[in-house]
């Protein structure tokens, strides 16, 4: 691998940018491999690369059908956070943002990790309660998160309209000071690259069509675009397409894939200096460092793999930003688009073994997938590797639903998160 | 936006209904009598597939009736929609419909 730094940087000025190289190979798919991950965005990409830097499980590939980060984490907001309700889940969040916070230096890639605040809305009195109730939860957890009073929300966040006469006015929000953004393209690029680096075959345009099983039920190989391709174990990490790929093993999965839109303005000089979302009437909204607002939307009402999704939604978003932030209105949109986000039926996601052996499942982060890149990829992987989870995975678990344990995120946001 | 075709009332924008979820989910006639995978089925496996699906909708801000449809997930293209406890169509033939 060739290593960045400001060195090398300088040395290719004086040779005219000559000698930089393409940050992986493109190399063609094995006949079989120790482990294969379905699914070359952030979160395949992670797993592959912790399943080598960890685990010593280098004779792997990563199976993408398009290319690299090109679903969600090519579509999503960006936002990092980790002040959730449940213990297990501020545990699993957190144990991301820990590693965000050092990702840059491990990667050697600056994937512009930015702890610059995320600030959540309370619009009514149950959003103030909730919130509250979250904060203080959050401190028995070790998680920062502390209530600010609308005043206090102004004075973090000038753009913001705090007049009492609004729809939805601001009664005040909860900050996560570690929480933020990091630039999506180079999380998924600088786990690609430093995974290439350890030996992983990262191979895109490689569609897996079928996942064939031996006499006793195990994996034993994957059929895909580029042929057939042995493995003892495969780890799904598929997003919005879980469903599909897992009926291929027959495991059916309790996932309903919905689209998540989001949109992007025109760049402008920094105008915005956190992030700020209002779950309450669906708007998140940044600035990205190029100068776009990157602002999110709630998901459409029904079932649909069209990674598309009514204007009417966008529309919504787009109101209560021009209220919440008036500054914006004259502002100008350039592009939305949507994704395809897989929700199971408590929001929280399921990362663990299934029914059937050699195969390991990575899905079910809903509409907040992104912040997790690093932790659920670190997680899956140690699942692989040892055939059994770690302990902040294990809560996560496919079996929850058939146990009646589940981590109910859902009902403590009370809204899609 | 959708145009979606209320089975009581005609076509209507997307904004007047409300999806409903998977339709012909039938509730055990003796839940006391069901395993608890069997029971964690009828909750919360759902079919979610890459292509046609049968859905309840509901047009609640109009005539407030349920009715069932199918789409395909893909395209977003309404195949059919039909009364509650009408027998859910055949596939095929509606595929075939939708092609000509």
């Amino acid at each position: 691998m060739q290593k960045y730094s400001a060195f090398s940087l300088f040395l290719e000025g004086l040779r005219g940018q000559q000698g930089w190289r393409p940050q992986w190979r493109a190399p063609e798919p094995k006949p079989a491999y120790d482990a294969i991950i379905i699914g070359g965005g952030g979160h395949g990409l992670a797993t592959a690369y912790y399943l080598a830097s960890e685990h010593g499980l280098t004779n792997i590939a990563v199976l993408e059908r398009g290319w690299l980060g090109g679903g969600n984490t090519g579509r999503n907001t960006t936002i990092v956070r980790s002040n959730y309700l449940f213990e297990e889940s501020a545990e699993l969040y957190d144990h991301a943002v820990k590693l965000w916070e050092g990702l840059s230096q491990e990667l050697n890639y600056n994937v512009m990790y930015s702890p610059r605040g995320v600030l959540m809305l309370a619009h009514n009195v149950h959003d103030i309660q909730s919130f509250k109730r979250h904060i203080h939860a959050n401190r028995l957890a070790g998680v920062d998160n502390e209530w600010l009073d609308a005043e206090a929300c102004k004075e973090f966040c000038p753009p913001l309209n705090i007049a009492p006469g609004m729809r939805y006015p601001v009664l005040g929000g909860a900050l996560q000071r570690r929480g933020g953004t990091t630039r999506h393209d180079a999380v998924a690029w600088g786990f690609a690259r430093a995974a290439d680096a350890r030996g992983v075959d990262i191979i895109q345009n490689c569609e897996v069509k079928a996942i064939r099983r031996d006499a006793n039920g195990a994996v034993e190989a994957v059929e895909t675009t580029r042929g057939v391709i042995r493995t003892k174990k495969i780890g799904v990490s598929a997003a919005g397409h879980t469903s599909v790929v897992m009926a291929m093993a027959g495991v059916r999965v309790p996932l309903e894939s919905y689209p998540l839109q989001a949109l992007v303005s025109e760049p402008v000089k920094p105008a915005f200096p956190c992030v700020v979302m209002s779950n309450t009437i669906h708007a998140y909204i940044s600035q990205s460092d190029k100068g776009e607002l990157v602002i999110g939307a709630g998901t459409d009402a029904y079932v649909s793999y069209s990674q598309r999704g009514g204007l009417h939604i966008a529309n919504h978003t787009l109101d209560a930003i021009c209220e919440l932030f008036p500054m914006f209105r004259r502002m100008r949109m350039l592009r939305n688009w949507g994704g395809i986000v897989d929700v199971t039926p408590d929001r929280s996601p399921i990362i663990g073994k299934t029914p059937v052996p050699g195969l390991y499942v990575n899905c079910g982060w809903g509409t907040g997938g992104f912040k997790a890149t690093p932790g659920a990829g670190n997680l899956l992987a140690h699942t692989i590797a040892r055939d059994e989870p770690h302990p902040i995975n294990a809560p996560f678990a496919l079996d929850r639903f058939r146990d009646g344990l589940l981590i109910d995120e859902a009902a403590a946001a009370a809204v899609a998160h | 936006m959708l145009v979606i075709n209320c089975p009581y009332c005609g076509p209507r924008p997307e904004i007047e209904f409300q999806y409903g979820g998977q339709a012909h989910v039938a509730r055990p006639e003796n839940p006391a009598a069901t395993t608890d995978a069997q029971w964690a089925e009828y909750l919360y496996m759902r079919d979610n597939p890459k292509g046609a699906h049968f859905e309840r909708w509901r047009h609640i801000h109009g005539c407030a009736r349920f009715f069932n449809a199918v789409r395909d997930t893909v395209s977003d293209f309404f195949l059919t929609t039909y009364e509650i406890g009408a027998p859910r169509p055949d596939l095929d033939r509606l595929k075939e419909g939708a092609n000509r």
